[in-house]
C-alpha cells in the first residue's frame, strides 16, 4: 500500500468514526430524548463539515505546495454527498414516515427545507460525474465549470442551517465565515494578481 | 570515500524490517486518527442523562383515574430542557443546571394589588399541592406528558388580591447572568451564574397572561414532577404551567409575579414578533412561519402525531377566546 493509498484508509476510517458511535448510542438508547431529532442534526451538521473541509482543499494545496492532496478532494465531496443522503432519508422516512405530501407541503411551505433539497440536488450530479470517466467525457473545463456548483450548494447549506435556529446562531455563522473565507480565497487568486499587474502599468 | 560507502551491509535496515516499522506506524496512526476523532465527538455529544436528585415532595394528592396518555419517562423530562439561560442545546441544560441553587427562594407579587408581598418558598411549597398529569406541546413540535405537582394560580392571585384594574399578569425568571437591572434575589454567587451569551434572546426572561387565563383552573404554579421537587433544568424551585399554550409560555424558575392593565412584553415575541404572538396557544391551524405546527412528536414515539387544538384543552379553554380571530392572536 503505497502513501496515498493509506491516507484514502485514514480517511475513510475517520470519517466513519462519528456515524460508527450514532450507531452504537443508538443501539443502546443513549441519544436522549428525540434521537430523530439529534440523527437530523448531526448528520446534517457532517455534510456541511465534509462540503467545507473538500473546499479547503484547492486552498491547501496552494497554500503548502502540496499538489498531492488533491487526490483526496472527490472522497470527501463523496462523504458530504453520503451524510446529505442520510440527513434527507432521516427526514423522510423518520421524521415524516414517507408522508409524500407533507414533505411536498414542507418544501413548498418553508423556504429552508426547499434550499436543503436543492443544495442536495446540486450535489447528487457532482456525485455521478465524480469519476475519472466523466471528467474525460465532459471535458477538463466543462468539468469544471460544472463542479463549481459546489459553492452554490454550500451556500445553500449554510443558509439552510441558518434558518433552522431559533435564536442562537453561532454555529451557522461560524460556518458562514469559514465558507466566506474559502470563496474570499478563489476569489482573490483571481483577481488579485490581475490588478497588481494592472497597478504596475 | 565518502561516509556514506563506510556503511557496513550488516547496519542497513533490512527491507522486512523498515516495512514492519512503516506498519507500525500507520496502525498507530490509524488507531491515534480514530481515536482523536471518537473523542472529540463525544465531547460534542455527551450521552448519558443525569439521575434526577431533588427530594421527594411529601403529602401532595395524587391524579387519579385512567390516563388517556401514557407518561413520559423522568429522564427525558429532566434531560431534554429548553432553558437558554444556561445553554441552547436541549442535551445539555441538565448537567450546567445541575448545582443551581433555589434555596432560599422568594417569589415577589406586586403591581395592581391589594397586597404586594414577598414570598418565601417554602410558603408556597405549604399550599396544598396538587398532581397533574398534562400534555407539554413545545413550539418546536415535540411534546411529551408530565405529572406535574403543584397547585392552581388562581389561589395565589385571589391571595394577592388583584385590584379591578389588572388586566394582565407578568411573570419574571430568575437570571443570574450579568443584568443592569439585576435579579430580584439574593442568592450564593457561583453555581447560579448563567452565560449564555449565545441565547440570542434578552434575559430576564419575561412571559405574560391574560387575567382571565391566570385565574383558569388549569393554569397552575408547578413545584415539582413525577412527585420530586423541581429539578434545576424544569425550573427549579417554581414555574408556570399552561397546557394549552406552546411551552415557552411556561415560564421557569419565577422570582416575581407582577399584577398591571397593559398586556406585558413577552420574551419570544419581543424577539421575532412575526413568529410568536403574546397569546401562543396550540394551534395545528396556524403554522409557525418555518415550520408547520399541524403535527408534533411525542417524546419517545418514532411517528409523528396529529396535534390538537388547544392542545386537546379545547372543551376546558375555548370559551376564553370565544369571537378572537386565532391567526390574527397567534
Amino acid at each position: 500500500m503505497n502513501d496515498t493509498q493509506f491516507n484514502k484508509v485514514l480517511i475513510v476510517v475517520n470519517a466513519l468514526v462519528p456515524p460508527a458511535l450514532l450507531a452504537w448510542d443508538w443501539y443502546q438508547g443513549n441519544l436522549g430524548a428525540n434521537p430523530v431529532e439529534f440523527v437530523l442534526a448531526t448528520t446534517g451538521v457532517l455534510t456541511l463539515l465534509f462540503l467545507l473541509i473538500s473546499l479547503a482543499v484547492t486552498p491547501l494545496r496552494k497554500i503548502t505546495g502540496r499538489n498531492d492532496l488533491i487526490r483526496y478532494r472527490r472522497m470527501l465531496g463523496l462523504f458530504a454527498f453520503f451524510y446529505g443522503c442520510a440527513h434527507l432519508i432521516t427526514y423522510s422516512i423518520f421524521d415524516k414516515s414517507l408522508d409524500l405530501s407533507a414533505i411536498v407541503g414542507d418544501v413548498w411551505q418553508r423556504p429552508f427545507i426547499a434550499l436543503g433539497m436543492s443544495a442536495l440536488g446540486i450535489l447528487l450530479p457532482l456525485a455521478v460525474t465524480s469519476t475519472k470517466g466523466w471528467i474525460k467525457r465532459l471535458g477538463g473545463k466543462r468539468w469544471q465549470r460544472l463542479h463549481r456548483l459546489v459553492y452554490v450548494a454550500a451556500v445553500f447549506g449554510v443558509i439552510h442551517f441558518y434558518l433552522i435556529q431559533k435564536s442562537d446562531f453561532f454555529w451557522p455563522i461560524v460556518a458562514g465565515i469559514v465558507l466566506a473565507v474559502l470563496f474570499g480565497y478563489r476569489l482573490w487568486v483571481k483577481f488579485a494578481p490581475k490588478v497588481r499587474s494592472e497597478a504596475k502599468a | 570515500m565518502s561516509e556514506s560507502e563506510k556503511i557496513r551491509s550488516s547496519e542497513i535496515t533490512d527491507e522486512s524490517a523498515y516495512l514492519n516499522r512503516r506498519n507500525f506506524i500507520r496502525a498507530g496512526a490509524l488507531a491515534g486518527t480514530a481515536a482523536a476523532t471518537g473523542l472529540v465527538y463525544r465531547y460534542l455529544n455527551p450521552p448519558p442523562p443525569r439521575e434526577v436528585t431533588t427530594a421527594d415532595i411529601e403529602g401532595f394528592s395524587e391524579a387519579k383515574g385512567p390516563l388517556k396518555d401514557e407518561l413520559t419517562p423522568i429522564e427525558d423530562v429532566t434531560n431534554y430542557n429548553n432553558f437558554y439561560e444556561f445553554t441552547t442545546d436541549k442535551r445539555g441544560v441538565a448537567s450546567l443546571a445541575e448545582d443551581f441553587r433555589s434555596d432560599p427562594w422568594t417569589v415577589t407579587v406586586d403591581g395592581l394589588v391589594e397586597r404586594p408581598r414577598v414570598f418565601g418558598i417554602e410558603e408556597l411549597l405549604k399550599i396544598e399541592q396538587e398532581e397533574r398529569i398534562y400534555r407539554f406541546r413545545c413550539v418546536e413540535g415535540w411534546s411529551m406528558v408530565i405529572p406535574w405537582v403543584g397547585f392552581p394560580l388562581k389561589k395565589l392571585i385571589e391571595m394577592a388580591k388583584p385590584l379591578s384594574s389588572a388586566k394582565y399578569v407578568a411573570f419574571q425568571t430568575y437570571y443570574g447572568g450579568s443584568n443592569p437591572e439585576g435579579p430580584d434575589v439574593k442568592l450564593p454567587e457561583g453555581p447560579n451564574a448563567m452565560g449564555n451569551v449565545f441565547a440570542g434572546i434578552p434575559f430576564p426572561y419575561v412571559e405574560g397572561l391574560r387575567m382571565d387565563e391566570a385565574m383558569h383552573p388549569l393554569a397552575i404554579l408547578a413545584t415539582g414532577l413525577y412527585g420530586k421537587l423541581m429539578p434545576p433544568q424544569n425550573g427549579a424551585p417554581i414555574r408556570l404551567v399552561v397546557p394549552w399554550k406552546y411551552g415557552f409560555k411556561s415560564i421557569k424558575s419565577i422570582v416575581r409575579i407582577t399584577f398591571t392593565d397593559k398586556q406585558p412584553p413577552t420574551t419570544w415575541s419581543a424577539a421575532t414578533p412575526n413568529e410568536y404572538g403574546f397569546y401562543s396557544n396550540v394551534n395545528p391551524e396556524v403554522d409557525h412561519p418555518r415550520w408547520s405546527q399541524a403535527t408534533e412528536r411525542r417524546i419517545g414515539e418514532y411517528g409523528r402525531r396529529e396535534t390538537l387544538l388547544f392542545n386537546g384543552y379545547a372543551e376546558e379553554v375555548a370559551g376564553l377566546y370565544k369571537g378572537m380571530d386565532l391567526r390574527k392572536n397567534y
